[in-house]
């Protein structure tokens, strides 16, 4: 038996559960409902005000979501791995078992904290006896999906940082503080360059998630936040316009795969 | 610059209050200039010793001076010590001349004399036409080289160098040690603590050795003291080679098994049970002083010399004699000499420990 046949199941079952959905995809994009084949569903989507707010909010709060992903997952990073405290071994563990959570279910913790009827605003209504609402209502606006992607993401740039930072020899660190660098200049000069490639891993991976992420906004219920993904669920499960869903999606695969490839770029240049 | 270092009774125990202890009670001054070597096996403590003086341990008990200023509570950045360690530790992002001005942007050194100063240390190394080189493209010994200018780019009063050869193979460590005797001509005050296993390395380069075993100082003196008159049976066999025999005391002589043999006695009472140190080199073969006889249980033929396995009243004697053309066969019977100044009578109760 030649070899090649041993790539054909494979094969085989890409094309049956992804290449052919997509190439479907791409196909009901341009067939508007008027029939025919046309580009006319692109020219109306991109003309549409309704998916370029869509493409700003969501290009914002994955690069957004991303930056704090990166400062917070640093910093923790560090603390985890060089400020030697009891039960650090058990919060690196943690943080393997947090990237199992479903996305959904720190938005719903999230919820209950700072809701409109969470833990927050009933300390403050007991507090002042007022029968408003509380003053945290942040929760619905872009900046609690900021907030809810940032914390459940934030593990998902730590670990490779953790992994990183575990194969980084000591004795440079120690040499460093004897040639005289305080923390800081440690962090920043020996550190840092040698955890740039993790970084850019677990970024990139982070963009990429929050991009395309779906769960956390719907279940902030911030209903004037709307991005690619939930733009899609809006056209074609509430509108029934597959046409225009489709075209959101093929501007989200596209924005995606080539996020990736110019991670791929750049980490062979940074590697090379 | 105020150089010089002095341990006052430190100790350093690891996990806690009832820890292992890794250093007891080290009392040792490494005076202005002077190179030290930290000689002892591994978990002798010798390592420990030199992270106190860098800062990267925290003495249980005991002081810690560099010059006449007590670092004990300073952090490593503002101790002003050079250090070297086995495996370079080079910053692999970083140029060797960046590697090498680490130092001295952390010491906030005027930029305009950075170039200058990383030229010279370079330069000092043999290594100025590597500047522009990444560590990863530099052999075993480059690197090494670098990071010893890196050290002491930043003009510290105190060297530590902990292993420094280890990493390197048999050949290019004979090549650097003589490398490190030339830095030490031409940087006459500052004081080298140099941690190594190595006996040869600290004969080569020490001007004196102390010589440490299971967290405790166990002799100190000079390579010449130490591998000529050794105080204890673990300095004996350390530095250096020897025969530890056991013998019983008489005057002016010892007996070994029925021979009787012409030692200096001094110091040892008649009668008393004591340790005979003689060095397998200084052992020759055929009649003379100090005669003892055996039978051969072992030849080693090692090139330049033949180290014989002399069994004597029940003890093992080593000699190591020049080639010999027809070597002793096992179990013949053989005559070992050696001059009555070349044994050392160790006194009971002074083994190593």
């Amino acid at each position: 038996m030649p070899a090649f046949v041993w790539a054909l199941p494979p094969l085989a079952l890409l094309g049956l559960v992804f290449l052919y959905p997509l190439a479907l995809v791409v196909q009901q994009s341009v067939r508007p409902d008027s029939g025919g084949t046309s580009l006319q569903p692109y020219a109306d989507v991109f003309g549409s005000a309704a998916f370029r707010d869509a493409l700003g909010t969501t290009v914002w709060l994955a690069v957004g979501a991303t930056v704090g992903c990166l400062v917070l997952g640093f910093t923790l990073a560090l603390v985890i791995a060089f400020v030697p405290f009891p039960g650090g071994k058990a919060v690196a563990r943690f943080i393997d078992v947090f990237l199992s959570f479903p996305s959904f279910l720190v938005t719903l913790a999230l919820l209950f904290v700072y809701g409109t009827k969470g833990m927050a605003n009933g300390l403050w209504t007991d507090a002042t006896g007022s029968t408003g609402d509380g003053p945290f209502q942040f929760l619905t606006t872009p900046w609690g999906v900021l907030l809810a992607e940032i914390t459940y993401f934030t593990p998902f740039v730590m670990r490779p940082l953790l992994a990183a930072f575990s194969q980084l020899d000591t004795a440079q660190l120690e040499v460093a503080s004897s040639l005289g660098a305080r923390p800081a200049r440690i962090v920043r000069r020996v550190i840092l360059p040698e955890a740039l490639p993790a970084l850019a891993a677990g970024g990139s991976l982070v963009l990429v998630m929050c991009l395309n992420e779906f769960g956390i906004v719907l279940f902030t219920g911030a209903k004037g936040v709307t991005t690619l993904p939930t733009l899609v669920y809006g056209k074609a499960m509430l509108e029934s316009d597959y046409p225009a869903a489709c075209v959101v999606a093929v501007v989200n695969i596209a924005i995606s795969v080539g996020l990736y490839g110019l991670y791929r770029v750049v980490s062979r240049r940074a590697g090379a | 610059m105020n150089s010089g270092i002095r341990f006052d009774s430190v100790t350093v125990t690891y996990g806690g209050h009832d820890g292992h202890t890794a250093l007891d009670a080290l009392d040792l001054t490494v005076e202005p200039g002077e190179v030290m070597a930290l000689l002892g096996p591994s978990g002798s403590g010798k390592t420990t010793a030199l992270r106190a003086v860098a800062g990267f341990v925290r003495p249980a008990s005991g002081r810690v001076f560099i010059g006449d200023r007590d670092v004990t509570a300073l952090p490593p950045h503002r101790r002003g010590i050079g250090m070297v360690v086995q495996q370079y530790a080079l910053f692999p992002h970083l140029r060797v001349d960046e590697n090498v001005a680490f130092g001295l942007k952390a010491q906030k050194v005027p930029k305009a004399d950075v170039p200058g100063r990383v030229a010279d240390a370079l330069e000092l190394v043999g290594m100025g036409a590597y500047a522009k080189r990444y560590p990863r493209e530099l052999s075993g010994g480059q690197q090494q080289r670098v990071a010893i200018a890196r050290a002491l780019a930043i003009r510290p009063g105190v060297l530590l160098l902990d292993e420094p050869l280890s990493a390197l193979d048999a050949q290019l460590r004979s090549g650097m040690l003589a490398e490190l005797a030339r830095l030490h001509r031409e940087l006459p005050d500052v004081s080298i603590l140099y941690v190594t296993h190595d006996q040869v390395e600290a004969l080569t380069l020490a001007d004196r050795i102390a010589v440490m075993d299971r967290a405790r100082l166990q002799d100190c003196g000079t390579p010449q003291e130490l591998y000529r008159r050794p105080r204890t049976e673990f300095t004996a066999s350390f530095v250096g080679n020897a025969n530890l025999l056991p013998v019983a005391v008489g005057e002016g002589s010892v007996s070994l098994g029925g021979a009787e043999l012409k030692v200096a006695t001094d110091g040892v009472a008649a009668g008393a049970a004591a340790t005979l140190c003689v060095r397998p080199h200084l052992v020759g073969l055929g009649p003379g002083p100090n005669a003892l006889t055996g039978r051969v249980t072992e030849v080693q033929w090692r090139g330049a010399t033949h180290r014989l396995f002399v069994e004597v009243g029940g003890q093992v004697v080593k000699a190591d004699v020049r080639e010999l053309r027809q070597p002793p066969l096992l179990g013949e019977e053989v005559v070992l000499h050696f001059a009555p100044e070349d044994g050392v009578l160790l006194a009971a109760g002074v083994r190593g420990g």
